[in-house]
């Protein structure tokens, strides 16, 4: 039997078979960072950090969801969606009717309330047969919009803009009501999402995304099926969307149709591009980076509140929180356009070079 | 009868502001093939400068509307040469995603010095512009709008149709490269588009203003409306978009009259979808669309 050897430093890009090309983890290094990632995060810090802070830390688990699924789309397979929001939507009042009606129980339900986003998302994917780039976006847009208004006047199943209120999750007669124990179930299902997503990237699947995406013609001419493939990706995308949905109907107890809208769809656009469109670290980074620059806000603004200053404008979060979001999309795109993941390879390649600059 | 009158006069008015909404996100497509998501934004832009320059500096009406121009067009010039120069070339998300951060740069801007309430114009239209017709009239700010919007419609027309400028937007919306190398100046030519959409923008603007009063958020979401408009009339098409904002304003006032008020919100996106479907080129685009 072959003995592992154990590999700690990168000698640059020298590859001998196509499985070394497909790893996840190009060094030990790496695996050793990731395994003690996941222990910290689960073993360390729902203990040491604050009920509000582990609030956050949850709103953010549940954005990464969502954002690692249109990661998929936006990044890997070069479809813009404006849609994403609402897709989340549907996740949200399907895991919610799921469990009023039906008294599914917390582990069906999101799985459940995934697919049924994932089957509206392709339904509102069938343009992409015939359309490309800004049309494609466009009727992305109209789907966000009919989705919105579905939501909000079909009464007989979402309650119109009454909402629903959704029972406490439980798991095999486990209640997980409190922030913490939701921390748990948000990222074991985060992990489990970013593992199915950045292993179906090594799939035959995603490279026919790729290639859909760097080329589609080309793609085509390989044999890749373009439009099945297409409406793969919007599936997938939005069975990301509708798990995270679920996740934020269990975990804030009550949803109205309100959250959903476009501004939402965007947050999402922005966290992919922010973190780095077809990396799925960076579609986490920009969850974070996101969600983090809300509270920040936030925090700014109330701040200002109570030392009284501009208090005649009577400002509130919105403008300041509607500005800045712009300006750190622009300012993205126009300075690092491959985003924070980009970012923190170079960090990490500076450290790892050092004292030579290459 | 009264009733069908009556919608159809205010479809066809409605209509007409969204086509003239349109006229300057066509502008912006026609040079330089970028979805343009701050149109409404732009609009807004307009309505306020319009609304400082009247109630603050209390200048008289014709030389703040002139000023307002020159600001828009100013303004775009800017936007074109800080936010969209560097992007030329760039993947088409990214230029996407850029008028996106701009939208909400410029609303966060306008809600934190206007605020989200309704704000208006002090009048100044006189009474007697105004026809009625019958049992109907037509109010003296839509006769205005019609008069200001067809001649600025047959002076985009003259101006793509013949001068040079306007030719040069027209090629290298068709083909950037061949337009570079047959001695197009493309620079010039983005930013002079940008510069006359805002202006058409600004226009717009105050028109809508005039009739429903200023709102960031109700501006903004003309800005989406839009979009079924082009893609009905053919996103490149200033016809088109006069059409096909005429066809949305009478599908919009139409549904909310004989259907249901609130589906009246919706109807014009579930209509995009369907054209997409059918005829992506609009009614009088260019069939440039591949299929796959």
């Amino acid at each position: 039997m072959e003995t592992r050897k154990w590999t700690f430093h990168p000698c640059g890009n020298y590859r001998e078979r196509y499985d070394q090309e497909l790893t996840v983890f190009e060094t030990d290094f790496g695996r050793l960072w990731a395994v003690l990632g996941l222990v910290l995060l689960f073993g360390a810090v729902p203990f040491a950090s604050s009920p509000y802070f582990i609030h956050i830390l949850n709103m953010t688990g549940i954005a990464a969801v969502a954002a690692v699924g249109l990661n998929i789309l936006v990044g890997y397979t070069g479809q813009i969606s404006l849609g994403h929001g609402a897709f989340v939507g549907v996740g949200a009042y399907a895991a919610a009717v799921l469990a009023t009606r039906w008294n599914v129980p917390f582990l069906a339900a999101v799985p459940a309330a995934g697919l049924v986003a994932a089957a509206v998302g392709m339904v509102f994917g069938i343009p992409s047969g015939r359309l490309k780039g800004l049309y494609l976006t466009i009727a992305t847009l109209a789907g966000q919009f009919i989705i919105e208004y579905v939501l909000v006047h079909w009464e007989s199943v979402t309650q119109g803009t009454m909402g629903i209120t959704v029972p406490r999750a439980e798991i095999l007669g486990w209640s997980i009501g409190s922030d913490r124990s939701f921390f748990y179930a948000i990222y074991l299902v985060l992990a489990g999402m970013i593992w199915m997503a950045v292993n179906l990237m090594r799939t035959r699947y995603g490279r026919a995304l790729v290639a859909i995406r760097d080329n589609d013609r080309a793609a085509e001419g390989m044999g890749i099926p373009v439009f099945p493939y297409k409406l793969l990706a919007f599936g997938i995308s939005s069975f990301y969307a509708g798990v995270a949905g679920a996740l934020w109907a269990y975990y804030l107890v009550s949803i109205t149709a309100e959250p959903f809208n476009m501004g939402l769809s965007v947050e999402y656009i922005a966290m992919v591009i922010i973190g780095g469109m077809g990396n799925m670290a960076g579609a986490v980074f920009g969850a974070v980076f996101i969600t983090g620059l809300n509270e920040i806000l936030r925090f700014v603004t109330e701040v200002v509140m109570n030392m009284g200053l501009l208090s005649e404008y009577g400002l509130n979060i919105a403008p300041l929180r509607e500005f800045t979001f712009g300006l750190a999309i622009v300012l993205f795109i126009l300075l690092e356009p491959r985003g924070l993941a980009e970012v923190w390879r170079i960090v990490r390649s500076s450290f790892r070079l050092w004292p030579f600059s290459y | 009868m009264d009733f069908f009158l009556h919608l159809l006069v205010s479809g066809l008015s409605i209509g007409f502001l969204y086509g003239l909404s349109a006229l300057g996100f066509v502008m912006i497509f026609k040079s330089s093939s970028v979805l343009n998501f701050a149109h409404g934004e732009l609009l807004a832009m307009g309505a306020f400068l319009f609304l400082a320059l009247v109630t603050w500096a209390e200048l008289p009406i014709a030389l703040a509307f002139l000023l307002t121009l020159a600001g828009c067009f100013f303004l775009g010039f800017v936007i074109e040469r800080l936010f969209l120069r560097p992007l030329i070339g760039e993947p088409l998300i990214f230029v996407i995603m850029l008028t996106v951060g701009l939208a909400s740069m410029f609303k966060g801007l306008l809600l934190f010095i206007w605020g989200g309430n309704l704000h208006t114009y002090p009048d100044f239209l006189p009474e007697w512009i105004g026809i009625t017709l019958g049992n109907i009239s037509v109010p003296p700010v839509y006769t205005a709008v019609l008069a200001v919007g067809t001649v600025f419609l047959i002076l985009f027309g003259l101006f793509f149709k013949f001068s040079s400028q306007g030719i040069y937007m027209r090629s290298v919306a068709d083909n950037q490269r061949a337009a570079l190398s047959l001695g197009v100046h493309v620079k010039r030519v983005f930013a002079l588009s940008w510069a006359i959409a805002a202006l058409v923008a600004g226009m717009s603007g105050i028109v809508l203003g005039v009739i429903n009063g200023i709102n960031v958020h109700d501006l903004s979401a003309i800005g989406l409306k839009v979009f079924p408009v082009v893609i009905l009339g053919g996103l490149d098409s200033i016809g088109g978009a006069i059409l096909g904002g005429i066809i949305i304003g009478l599908l919009e006032t139409f549904t909310g009259g004989y259907l249901s008020p609130s589906l009246k919100d919706v109807v014009p996106y579930i209509a995009l979808v369907v054209i997409l479907m059918v005829k992506p080129y609009g009614l009088f685009g260019l069939k440039e669309i591949e299929r796959v």
